[in-house]
């Protein structure tokens, strides 16, 4: 059988030299003729079979960016449902927004997306994401809402790589306790600058037993970022639609601005 | 077609499903099966997803076995299987996204189940399309019906229910409760140690099965009065 695939190679050098094996069902195993002829062979053919791939690859995700998006957007506004009750508003949540610069204490890598909620002319909540760079396994991103008297409307992870069935109970879809733990930042009032971690560590909040590590990240950075934005909330509302918010967040103004709104 | 090339489909489709079967047996493909099988909606739509790469994966193999170098064709394979789950990770993106946050890694991850190169080396890359997509789906559903029964058993178990998460498939579909509220649950059945003994029951009932069959063949003729008499 190595005679024919020998054969093969010789006369296949015209036009088709990339046949290695035989069409026949067992030949695969055979050892090829080692030549430094097959090893360039073997390296073109492995770079078109990468490029073949990677186009098929580049298609797909072409095709699935559109839905991708689509299902990211409506599971957002789905989530922002569950932070801020869709009849306390009526504007249209997705557009009055504003561009929040890439901040420390909300732990995102560039700019992010701030919505406002207000119901006629009153502002009602800011609904915002952040992110926990220390989960278990991974960065772990959440959405915040802020309502407009200080109190939290509530939090929600968004997206997570924590582990199934341990950890993972920080996203209230996979939360089997009743109430759900995410439950606990409801209602709670950030003008309280303290107790933002878990309760063994001093915090205010309960954690399952095994599966600490999701819970902190989770607290300590709605903390964070709740200490970043509430501060500013008035001056965030005040904006124009669209508008850059950068300004409210320079260096200088935090300090002078944190004592601000709380009259 | 070929009729000197029949392919034994029947065959193919016992090893996959018992003979051979890839988690009772070979003992192959074990991380997906400790990780997802806690419920029983997890671990079947993993195994769909598993099913259906290797079907495609075994038959593109196939297909271009013959253009394949015998010397680098395990990066071939793994860069067939690989950009075959990236476009399953990004449909399960787009049209499935509540079962795609669930899965999450898990679904990556498929590229490094070795039972999907296993078949694919052993399997398509010496045989016809046709038949190696059969193998790989029979292998494949070898593996599913392990992994539904044993997230089956783990989520009855551990959580007492049914079925859940299925709402993240069909909209509106609800989780059976079958123990009651009462029922907190055995945990070790949804941690991984559950995975480990339940998969030991199931593979130690499988052997019986087997021994007994094997032992039932020995006796042969006498089987049927004795059968009868008992």
């Amino acid at each position: 059988m190595s005679d024919t695939v020998q054969e093969k190679e010789t006369i296949g050098e015209t036009n088709a030299p990339t046949r290695l094996t035989d069409p026949a069902p067992v030949d695969t195993s055979l050892p090829p003729p080692g030549a430094a002829g097959s090893a360039a062979r073997s390296a073109i053919l492995l770079a078109t079979f990468t490029l073949v791939f990677t186009a098929v690859m580049a298609l797909t995700f072409d095709a699935t960016r559109e839905p991708i998006k689509a299902s990211v957007e409506a599971r957002r506004l789905e989530l922002i449902g569950q932070v801020l009750p869709g009849a306390e508003f009526d504007n249209a949540l997705l557009e009055d927004v504003v561009q929040l610069p890439s901040l420390p204490a909300l732990g995102i890598a560039g700019p992010v997306t701030l919505h406002r909620a207000r119901r006629g002319s009153d502002p009602v909540a800011l609904v915002f994401e952040a992110q926990a760079p220390d989960g278990y396994s991974g960065a772990i991103r959440m959405l915040i809402a802020l309502r407009a008297d200080g109190t939290l409307g509530g939090v929600r992870v968004v997206a997570h790589k924590e582990t199934p069935g341990l950890g993972d109970y920080v996203d209230p879809a996979k939360d089997r306790a009743t109430p759900k733990w995410i439950a606990q930042f409801a209602g709670r009032d950030t003008a309280q600058a303290g107790g933002w971690t878990v309760r063994k560590d001093g915090g205010d909040f309960a954690y399952m037993t095994g599966a600490t590590i999701s819970a902190r990240a989770v607290v300590r950075a709605a903390g964070r970022a709740v200490a970043a934005i509430a501060p500013v909330r008035e001056r965030l509302f005040a904006l124009p639609i669209g508008a850059d918010a950068s300004g409210i967040f320079t260096p200088k103004v935090t300090p002078a601005a944190a004592g601000e709104p709380q009259t | 077609m070929n009729p000197a090339e029949r392919i034994a489909y029947g065959d193919i489709g016992r090893k996959g499903l018992w003979e051979n079967n890839t988690a009772l047996v070979q003992l192959l493909g074990l991380c997906p099966l400790l990780a997802v099988s806690n419920t029983l909606v997890n671990a079947v739509s993993l195994s769909l997803a598993t099913v259906l790469v290797m079907a495609l994966a075994s038959g593109a193999v196939a297909a271009l076995r013959t253009l394949i170098p015998y010397e680098i064709r395990i990066p071939v394979f793994i860069l067939i299987i690989a950009a075959l789950v990236t476009c399953l990770d990004l449909a399960f993106n787009a049209w499935l996204h509540e079962l795609y946050l669930v899965l999450g890694i898990f679904i990556p991850l498929i590229v490094t189940n070795c039972i999907v190169l296993a078949r694919v080396e052993a399997f398509a890359a010496k045989n016809s399309p046709l038949a190696a997509a059969w193998d790989g789906a029979a292998m494949g559903v070898g593996l599913l019906w392990v992994l539904a029964l044993l997230g089956g058993a783990r989520e009855l178990i551990g959580a007492g229910t049914l079925f859940s998460g299925i709402d993240m498939i069909i909209p509106g579909a609800r989780a059976l409760q079958l123990f009651g509220d009462e029922y907190h649950g055995l945990l070790i059945a949804i941690l991984p140690p559950g995975a480990f003994i339940l998969l030991g029951l199931l593979i130690a009932a499988r052997n019986a099965w087997v021994a007994r069959a094997a032992a039932a063949q020995r006796i042969g003729p006498q089987m049927p009065g004795e059968t009868a008499s008992a």
